[in-house]
């Protein structure tokens, strides 16, 4: 479980996150929605440790990340995957040795048996044969599985996941959703999702955080939301004419999927 | 961001860069990497200079002995000399500025803007440890050995220019090498180089591993990086030549 409360951070006078309190729930896909600029990439960011909060406290598994030894935190580390919004493939490397990296840094398994967990999570994100591809000669859907693959290649307890659907078709973002979401529950991974993809909301979202302005303005799951009465939260997920007539006919059939 | 700032930044920088590796192997393999990478790479642009450098140096100087009463041999002498102590290790190490300083600032810009630093990091890597001890480390090792390349070309540079050119045989080329030679200007183009390797790669390592921004960013943070070492480089130079001559 991760559990964070009051953080708070600032970027010279400008407030980005102002006293955010959550727990993101085991074993499930946990959603951090928002507009752009309402901090959520910066709490994700926080919450891994590559920014330091200026206030709050964050919680893994009921120790203190905030207070870690640098050497406790790069243990901790090895338990945390990520996927980030470029991919953040090693453009050297290929598909192979991109996810072969997390194993060959910290494991002291013989290549064959690399190879074979490599294969074994190439698979599992259908890319079987792109082992010997570089970065720069697969589409945009192939890197983020690639990332994703790289991510759980050492099986984390976390997957943090930074706009996986972020200039994506909608055919391979449903893909990537499902991916994610099943990986989550295959791997019982506790897996953070930024997003402002409203199809990833309501296809995944079994805790959702909907931040504005850098504070926590709603939380609850993709049923909650159809019935939600807050404002905000609804102009921003029903923002268009076609989602307030799918809210609607959702509301009809009683929020059930 | 004043000059304190930038300097204590890259203090802080050295000082991180010397933790535990999580996996010697990896970090022999990317050492040996760099090695091939700034040394090998750098060998056909370091020979093409030296070789010219000596030439130039030795028809410029046989120019310059007009007075029939100096021996000739005094050529070899003052263009081993000039190589030796200034220009092997010093324009050498300019050159080398521009060209590895380049490479390493733009190499590791294009992997803090990507993101790619922050995936080491997620995985539990030190990435100065992993990014930038490699590159210091390997620019210590082949820097050097390329600055020795150097003197060894531009002294056998000048030989075939002043034998072409016939304003000297090669045998009197040769004795006046060995006339007067002092070992000393050869320990302190060492230590130069020594110094240099560090400042060419260190500051652009500063450079690019502190990018903010995008592509353009990257470009700039580059020549930035370049042109600060060439700057130090000249500074360095005057600072060792003050005190060790």
């Amino acid at each position: 479980m991760i559990e964070f409360k009051n953080i708070s951070k600032k970027f010279g006078d400008k407030v980005v996150l102002n006293n955010v309190s959550h727990v993101l729930q085991t074993g499930k896909t946990n959603l951090i929605i928002g507009t752009s600029g309402s901090g959520k990439t910066v709490l994700q960011k926080c919450l891994v440790g590559l920014f330091e909060p200026d206030e709050g406290e964050i919680i893994y598994d009921g120790v203190s990340f905030t207070t870690m030894t640098e050497d406790d935190r790069k243990m901790l580390r090895q338990q945390i995957g990520m996927l980030f919004q470029g991919s953040a493939l090693f453009d050297s490397m290929t598909v192979e040795d991109n996810i072969k990296f997390p194993l060959d840094m910290f494991t002291n398994l013989s290549n064959t048996l690399k190879l074979k967990r490599v294969n074994e999570v190439l698979d599992r994100v259908n890319l079987v044969g792109s082992n010997k591809k570089f970065p720069s000669e697969i589409s945009g859907g192939m890197k983020k599985r690639v990332g994703i693959a790289r991510a759980i290649v050492l099986n984390p307890k976390f997957l943090f996941c930074d706009e996986p659907n972020s200039g994506l078709d909608p055919q391979t973002s449903l893909l990537i959703d499902k991916l994610i979401s099943d990986i989550t529950h295959e791997y019982k991974m506790t897996t953070i999702i930024n997003t402002h993809d409203m199809n990833s909301v309501m296809e995944i979202g079994e805790s959702i955080l909907y931040m504005k302005d850098g504070k926590t303005e709603w939380t609850g799951n993709s049923n909650d939301i159809i019935f939600s009465e807050n404002v905000n939260l609804n102009n921003f997920i029903f923002a268009s004419t076609f989602l307030q007539g799918a809210k609607r006919l959702r509301m009809m059939e009683g929020g059930n999927k | 961001m004043n000059f304190f700032a930038h300097f204590g930044r890259y203090i802080m920088m050295l000082k991180g860069m010397f933790s535990k590796p999580e996996n010697s192997k990896l970090y022999w393999k990317e050492f040996m990497h760099q090695c091939s990478e700034i040394g090998i790479g750098s060998l056909g642009i370091v020979s093409i200079i030296s070789v010219f450098m000596g030439a130039v140096s030795a028809v410029q100087t046989a120019y310059q002995i007009v007075n029939p009463f100096i021996s000739k041999n005094i050529i070899s002498q003052i263009v081993r000399d000039t190589v030796i102590l200034e220009f092997a290790p010093t324009l050498v190490c300019i050159v080398l500025a521009g060209v590895v300083g380049s490479k390493i600032a733009s190499e590791l810009g294009n992997m803090r803007v990507s993101e790619q630093i922050d995936a080491l990091e997620i995985m539990g890597i030190n990435t100065k440890t992993y990014l930038i001890l490699p590159k210091i480390a390997a620019a210590i090792v082949t820097i050097p050995m390329l600055v020795i390349i150097a003197m060894v070309l531009g002294i056998y540079g000048g030989r075939i220019t002043v034998s072409l050119s016939g304003i000297l045989s090669t045998d009197s080329y040769d004795k006046g090498l060995r006339e007067l030679f002092v070992p000393y200007n050869v320990f302190f183009a060492l230590i130069k180089a020594y110094t240099f390797a560090f400042i060419i790669s260190s500051i652009p390592a500063y450079y690019g591993y502190h990018v903010k921004g995008g592509s353009l960013e990257i470009g700039r943070s580059s020549t930035r990086s370049v042109v600060i070492s060439c700057i130090v480089i000249l500074l360095a130079d005057y600072v060792l030549a003050a005190l060790l001559l």
